[in-house]
């Protein structure tokens, strides 16, 4: 009996957040976005591009579509958790102006990714049609909100990820320095690297 | 004060002998009698569809004197509806419309002839993606008379075609979707 409840404990230990680190939930969901982030991009660019004749024409932006209705559930998943676990410390040696900076670059990234996500909804739902996700789920359109709606949620889509993507590289700058340079914990939480006892 | 005589003086006129003379219609483009469509072939296999929802425009037309009529419309660029957001993103871009830079596209006329049995040629000017360039439109009038609240109406069909290129739009679309087709339906109010 003991022994069970034990068990449960060290499982949970590993998929939620300790005041030290970030736990699997997180890491993983992190990375996977990490890469959708990397990956839409220059994928989103690529289809703007596409001629009318590309074998591509068709599937790239079901592609791009796909992955960013995923990526947006990912993103709600992310705001969820973030609601009901608690924030890893931050490491003892970030003095408080860097605590200030990760904070508000922290809030920069969520907003960017939330305004990206929105706007390329907002883009493919303006005549009322549906995402097609892979085939596999749909996610139905909301009644257009403004006239022309998808050629402002175009601008916004356009801007927002780019300056996601920005954001992102200063994001994976700021974690390389404190890695080497400060030499603290920060970038190994994220990975997964539990330091005993520190 | 010139042109407010003169306008006196065609009011008084046009009061007098009010069936004869030349009349001056609004486009009843508030009503949505009137439409602005094209069409242009899907590879060759089919029809694509399209509108512009927001124009306005001035008509003259006198049936015992119709070679000289007179029309004028102004189209905004940025209405284009096919229905399909992305398509319609897609077809106001630089690709093809522009319409940031390019917001209206005009006719002007510039001749009516007409053929003796209802249909007539149009001659004008179109300005479409910033090219002006001469079009001709076929006209057919539908048909006039007073309509049930105290107004005045005549209505027309007209249909043209060009190819994209003449207007600067050179995205490729394919060899059966280089002419694009208009269809326009236009029921004016007399003013």
């Amino acid at each position: 009996m003991t022994g069970i409840t034990k068990e449960r404990k060290a499982m949970a230990k590993q998929w939620r957040n300790t005041d030290k680190s970030y736990g699997m939930a997180v890491i993983s969901v992190h990375w996977v976005m990490a890469l959708a982030v990397i990956a839409m991009y220059p994928l989103g660019l690529y289809i703007v591009d596409l001629t009318y004749y590309d074998p591509e024409y068709k599937v790239v932006p079901h592609w791009h579509k796909s992955i960013g209705i995923l990526f947006g559930l990912l993103l709600a998943f992310r705001f969820g958790w973030k609601l009901f676990n608690k924030h890893p410390a931050a490491p003892a040696n970030h003095s408080q102006a860097i605590r200030l900076l990760t904070k508000l670059g922290h809030a920069a990234l969520y907003l960017l990714m939330l305004a990206v996500v929105i706007s390329g909804y907002l883009i493919s739902t303006a005549d009322g049609r549906a995402i097609d996700v892979f085939n596999w789920f749909a996610i139905p359109a909301t009644p257009a909100l403004i006239e022309n709606q998808e050629d402002v949620a175009g601008v916004i889509h356009y801007w927002s990820a780019t300056a996601l993507i920005v954001m992102a590289g200063l994001h994976a700058l700021a974690a390389l320095k404190h890695h080497f340079i400060d030499r603290d914990e920060t970038l190994k939480r994220i990975v997964g690297i539990q330091q005993e006892n520190s | 004060m010139k042109n407010a005589f003169i306008k006196g003086l065609a009011l008084t006129g046009m009061l007098a002998t009010a069936p004869a003379f030349a009349a001056d219609y609004v486009v009843d483009a508030k009503g949505a009698h009137a439409s602005i469509n094209f069409r242009i072939q899907h590879l060759g296999y089919s029809w694509l569809t399209g509108r512009f929802n927001t124009f306005e425009g001035d008509f003259s037309y006198d049936q015992s004197n119709p070679d000289a009529s007179k029309i004028s419309l102004t189209v905004d660029t940025t209405s284009l509806d096919s229905n399909h957001a992305e398509r319609d993103k897609h077809l106001r871009s630089p690709d093809f419309l522009n319409v940031g830079k390019h917001p209206t596209a005009k006719f002007e006329s510039t001749g009516f002839r007409a053929n003796g049995d209802g249909s007539a040629k149009l001659s004008g000017n179109l300005t479409l993606n910033g090219v002006t360039k001469p079009v001709d439109i076929a006209v057919k009038k539908i048909g006039e008379g007073k309509d049930p609240w105290g107004g005045y109406r005549a209505g027309f069909e007209g249909t043209t075609q060009f190819k994209l290129k003449d207007f600067g739009i050179n995205y490729n679309l394919g060899p059966a979707s280089e002419t694009v087709y208009l269809d326009l339906h236009v029921e004016g109010v007399r003013k």
